[in-house]
């Protein structure tokens, strides 16, 4: 309690500043803030992951993961989303060299990697659709395609806001807010990277096993 | 009030349940409150006689007292929780038909299994191959078993002077037992919001003296009923409101695990059936089985 | 004539002219009265030029002391929706036993209550707890604004953004008739083919968005931007218990987001999440929402246990009593708030160990509830209390809450919630601990910070009067439901079987139902009288209660830097310390202060909003496409904005505070 009782008769009390004089600047709570925010999105995350583990059987007559998950394909897209996030990382270190042409050269690269497993995904997608395994077909589908759907849009959003960046960078280069937006980017793509492994191991996968 | 003075031996347990957790919590609630008006009045600000110690905002001993005091209580209450919870289970078979007499060896507890429409009940009675809509009865002193399902919304199947209550959900069965003690017409009802006709979604429930009334009763319903077939359930269960007692002597006997199943249509295939499916689950309300 | 079908439904969706409820007189009357009411206003608006004033100085602002005002505004004036949706009922039930169907047919009184839980909720009770955090959280802890002040503005929008909906289905449609939560299969496409449940959806994820954020906000701001020298164990309760409902709202709101969008996906995919075919799941629904429900009751009660133990200890004029105590049981209440969620369903069929292991923890949080009690009583134990109506409804407060604590946990006893669930003995409880908590907390907390806001005290006449209305005819409108819960009477009943002892009861409470309008009203002549008395209860000191916390240190209301230098903080109570050490605020020195510029970006953002909602919900698929490209364009353009900060100057700041100091000695 010592910390938080006051007396008025101990020491130094004439002492006591009570206001700074000096310009107080707290330090920018831009990375926490979106940090927490990726933690909230990682929570409905979690409730479509809760979502599947509860429904993910729930076949209603209908096809199941086995029979419709082509893993090789779908081992295919996750390497590119894994690559994604090594060429963002070297975008990262030319950020640090200061180097402009570089990061945005590595960010096209990292935005390529992006499309092309959008690209993939939606190939998956037209086929199950073209099976009538559509998210209509049964609880196992809706939260299939629930998950992984909500997966893609932050992809394809990320994808955007890339995009976005990039002509920032080509206006104004690697000024302090860019950089920090490339920051935030950055904690993005990764956490996408992670909710996908999730997603590779939880839902193909363990879908694939009898 | 009913549920302070129900008529089966049940609700006769939950009411004395509340008796007992308000008594508990009453012990530190009626200090607090007395506590509450004696120091506002005590320590006004126009009373200088009292003592005034603007700095003293801790003490030991004082806050290891306000900590344990609820603590102690929430030890109790929470093993009377405990116990009761499980005594009480609505799924659990009963083992007594009132404080004083066990369930004699070899009873059989009378089964109705029942379905909530909308906005109407209808209670099978498996054994006397019978249904109605509205209308329940049962022997005094008899162990009941609910077998509840739904045909589509939710709803919570309530009497409350013979037992608590519980969900009725489409697909799913859940159980409730319970034992009238006294002859009565009581109250039944939803207790859970189901849409327009839910205020009249109410039946009644005759707890019937001897088991010779209750043989009398399915005759009675023998006599005067009709065909409850999966076309006519069909009708049956468009929505309707303020619906009359209705009684069915012919009543097909897959109709309810039909109902449970989802597949009354002809050509739809039932929960059960549907390959890897859920396996039922003991802990929630299970899935047609 | 085909091709032409089809492009009025491509423009119009479903709305036509019979969404328009011309045949329900009492919506129709509402509609005149609120239509006059609001060309009145409009036109007042105009007739004095204050539109552009409204703009540049409110609208567009981002100080979190106007936004915060805002909040305050809006929680108030859906306060009087909210109430007017309860007494309807009280009259209803009241009224419609036997033969008599009362005025509302199951259709209408089925909106009724939907809304007025949604909205008390949702667009009163956050509101005016998010709008208080925001005004007090950086003035208590010696900051200049939140951390992100443009997203501020933008929660507030979205938040109103999600109460226009609310308010226009009012007169366009109709709203849910489901109950407060929406439970499928009730609420999905089959059951519900209508917009009520897509307003009801569409209004909560947008005012969802608005409250993530400001969650976030408020988050970053008290973890990052307290005064030097003040660590957590010095922070203000109120800050304290913010900080944690904060978190609360970060770890909670996605998770009603998450279940909102997938019964929007039933409804407009016609997927299987909780439909009872194919494999769906109502249970999942059920457990989700309440998974965010429950830890919402909390969010809604810390911030005003803070309240309290700001006025308590202020009134007292006394230190806080177990300080640390009180920060530990909010933290543990935090963290429990998320292991109880199942007491709300204990009759779904669980298993007995299940049921009581959330019923024991449930009962588990009452400890930590009661100790705050406790403490509350120990402050006022030895002090020198002044009954200043912040301190009548905080004693008010702890009688009635222990009430309704007591009956809750009660209703966390499984077997005795299998007699009481879903009864009108329920709806005491809840009402009980939400009116006697969280509203007289925020009572409390406008009487206490509207000098610092507005630079005048309430007239305290008007004030006690509203605080006895509230007080006694909130007895007289909920006691008599324990009775009727207690007699086996269920909740969301518009109509009731003959029954003359339980008329008595519904009367009583609908008699307490206008002992409350007319606290309401006494609230309202309380601000108006004030507004017109302001010079005589004018607070030229900045501190007019004698606080103890930073908030009291600047001017009433405070510059729009808050402090011209930043406070340093040596004790729990600063401000209290530095009255102590005869602190001699600084009268020159001034250096120009750094901050954000107003912005149209929210405000245009929300409105886009509102239309892209407006537009779902009635299957315009057209302005649905439109206004989101619309939205993602004015989102992206925002952030080519890189011009968002000015200046100060140290003249300005100089003459604002030569300013203070005059006004400080006139008032000696």
């Amino acid at each position: 309690m010592s910390e938080t009782t006051y007396t008025p008769e101990s020491g130094d009390v004439e002492a006591l500043e009570f206001h700074v004089t000096e310009d107080h600047h707290p330090e920018t709570g831009t990375l926490l803030g979106f940090w927490l925010y990726l933690m909230s999105d990682c929570l409905i995350f979690a409730c479509l992951f809760a979502t599947y583990g509860v429904l993910g059987r729930s076949y209603a007559g209908g096809p199941t993961g086995a029979e419709l998950f082509d893993l090789p394909l779908v081992a295919i897209n996750t390497s590119f989303l894994l690559l994604s996030s090594i060429t963002y990382g070297f975008a990262m270190l030319e950020t640090q060299r200061k180097r402009v042409g570089a990061t945005i050269g590595w960010l096209a690269v990292t935005g390529l990697l992006g499309v092309a497993f959008l690209g993939l995904e939606l190939y998956e997608f037209a086929h199950l659709l073209n099976e009538g395994a559509g998210p209509q077909r049964s609880a196992f589908l809706t939260s299939f395609f629930a998950l992984v759907g909500t997966h893609g849009l932050h992809v394809l959003f990320g994808i955007i806001w890339l995009v976005v960046l990039v002509v920032q960078l080509r206006k104004h280069g690697l000024i302090v807010e860019n950089q920090r937006r490339l920051f935030c980017l950055s904690m993005f793509w990764h956490f996408l990277d992670v909710v996908w492994i999730g997603v590779f191991t939880f839902v193909y996968l363990m879908g694939v096993l009898p | 009030m009913v549920v302070m003075s129900p008529s089966g031996d049940v609700a006769m347990q939950q009411r004395d349940l509340i008796l007992w957790a308000t008594g508990l919590m009453l012990i530190v609630i009626v200090p607090v409150i007395i506590m509450t008006l004696m120091f506002a009045w005590r320590y006004r600000a126009s009373n200088r006689d009292a003592e005034y110690s603007p700095d003293w905002d801790h003490s030991t001993m004082l806050e290891l007292v306000i900590w344990a005091v609820p603590l102690l209580i929430i030890i109790a209450l929470g093993a009377i929780t405990w116990v009761s919870t499980h005594k009480l289970d609505p799924y659990r078979p009963l083992d007594r038909i009132d404080a004083s007499r066990p369930v004699p060896e070899g009873t059989e507890p009378l089964v109705v299994q029942v379905v909530s429409l909308e906005w109407k009940w209808l209670f099978f009675y498996p054994e006397q191959g019978i249904a109605t809509v509205n209308e329940l009865a049962a022997p005094v002193d008899r162990p009941i078993r609910f077998e509840i399902t739904s045909h589509s919304n939710m709803n919570s199947f309530y009497i409350p002077a013979l037992a608590g209550q519980i969900y009725s959900m489409a697909g799913m069965e859940t159980k409730l037992h319970g034992v009238i003690n006294e002859p009565g017409v009581y109250d039944g009802f939803s207790a859970n919001y189901s849409g327009a006709g839910f205020s009249h979604m109410r039946f009644h429930f005759h707890g019937l003296e001897t088991e010779a009334d209750f043989e009398d009763w399915v005759e009675k319903v023998r006599d005067d009923g009709g065909e409850l077939s999966r076309a006519s359930y069909k009708q049956l269960a468009e929505p309707s409101q303020k619906e009359p007692v209705r009684y069915y002597a012919d009543v097909d006997p897959g109709l309810y695990d039909a109902i449970l199943n989802r597949c009354v249509d002809p050509g739809t295939v039932c929960m059960k059936d549907m390959m890897d499916h859920h396996e039922p689950d003991h802990d929630h309300g299970s899935h047609g089985n | 004539m085909l091709e032409q079908l089809d492009l009025t439904q491509l423009i119009f969706g479903r709305l036509s002219w019979d969404a328009i409820p011309l045949h329900e007189p009492v919506i129709v009357a509402t509609f005149v009265v609120v239509a006059i009411g609001g060309v009145a206003l409009l036109g007042a608006l105009t007739y004095y030029r204050v539109w552009g004033y409204l703009w540049k100085e409110w609208f567009t602002s981002i100080d979190h002391k106007k936004i915060g005002i805002m909040y305050m505004v809006l929680g108030l004036v859906m306060l009087l929706r909210g109430f007017a949706d309860a007494i309807m009922m009280r009259i209803q039930q009241a009224w419609a036993f036997g033969d008599a169907t009362g005025y509302l047919p199951p259709d209408h009184y089925d909106q009724i209550f939907t809304a007025h839980g949604v909205i008390m909720i949702f667009f009163v009770a956050m509101p005016l707890i998010t709008g208080i955090m925001n005004y007090i959280i950086p003035l208590q802890i010696g900051a200049r604004d939140v951390a992100f002040p443009f997203l501020n503005n933008f929660s507030f929008w979205m938040t109103a953004s999600g109460a226009a909906l609310v308010m226009a289905s009012l007169f366009i449609g109709e709203f849910a008739k489901t109950g407060w939560l929406a439970y499928p299969p009730l609420s999905g496409i089959m059951e519900s083919p209508g917009v009520g449940v897509d307003y009801y959806l569409w209004a909560l994820q947008i005012a969802g968005v608005g409250t993530l954020l400001s969650g976030i906000n408020l988050l970053v701001t008290i973890v990052k931007m307290r005064a030097p020298g003040m660590n957590l164990m010095k922070m203000p309760v109120f800050t304290w218990t913010s900080l944690c409902t904060n978190v609360l709202i970060v770890a909670a709101f996605p998770v009603l987001t998450a279940v909102l969008g997938m019964l929007l996906l039933d409804r407009y995919l016609g997927t299987a999440f909780f439909t009872n075919d194919l494999g769906g799941n109502v249970m999942m629904y059920i457990n989700l929402i309440w998974i965010w429900g429950h830890p919402e009751v909390y969010i809604l009660i810390l911030p005003a246990f803070g309240i309290f133990s700001e006025v308590v200890s202020t009134y007292s004029g006394k230190r806080l009593f177990g300080y640390a105590s009180m920060v530990y049981a909010t933290v543990v209440i935090t963290v429990l708030s998320y292991m109880v969620w199942l007491h709300h369903f204990f009759t779904m069929g669980s298993g007995a160990s299940v049921n009581s292991f959330f019923g024991i923890t449930t009962m588990i949080i009452s400890i930590p509830t009661g100790a705050k009690i406790f403490n509350w009583l120990f402050t006022m134990y030895r002090g020198r209390i002044r009954f200043e109506v912040p301190m009548l409804w905080t004693i008010g407060f702890i009688i009635t809450f222990v009430i309704g604590g007591m009956t809750g946990v009660l209703l966390a006893v499984p077997p005795a919630d299998f007699v009481l669930h879903n009864s009108l003995f329920l709806v005491a409880h809840f009402h009980n601990v939400i009116i006697g908590g969280v509203l007289f907390g925020l009572f409390a907390g406008i009487t206490y910070w509207y000098p610092k806001a507005f630079g005048y005290k309430l007239d305290p006449f008007w004030g006690k009067m509203s605080f006895w209305f509230w007080t006694i005819g909130f007895y007289f409108a909920f006691m008599p439901l324990y009775v009727l819960g207690l007699m086996g009477v269920t909740r969301r009943m518009s109509q009731f079987e003959e029954d003359a002892a339980m008329q008595f009861w519904f009367q009583v409470a609908a008699f307490g139902a206008f002992l409350i309008a007319l606290g309401i009203l006494f609230f309202i002549v309380q601000l108006v009288v004030s507004h017109r008395r302001r010079d005589q209860l004018r607070d030229t000191t900045g501190d007019p209660w004698d606080g103890r916390t930073l908030e009291w240190a600047t001017s009433s209301p405070p510059p729009q830097y808050n402090f011209a230098f930043t406070p340093r903080v040596h004790d729990l109570d600063a401000w209290w310390q530095m009255k102590q050490h005869k602190y001699r605020r600084p009268e020159q020195g001034f250096k120009a202060i750094h901050m954000p510029k107003n912005t149209a970006a929210g405000i245009i953002l929300a409105g886009i909003s509102t239309v892209l909602g407006f537009a779902l919900v009635w299957h315009m698929w057209l302005l649905a496409g439109v206004s989101f490209a619309a939205l993602l364009a004015v989102a992206i353009g925002h952030t080519f904005n890189y011009d968002r900060d000015y200046h100060i100057p140290a003249e300005e700041v100089e003459r604002v505070e030569a300013e203070r100091t005059r006004m400080l000695a006139s008032h000696v």
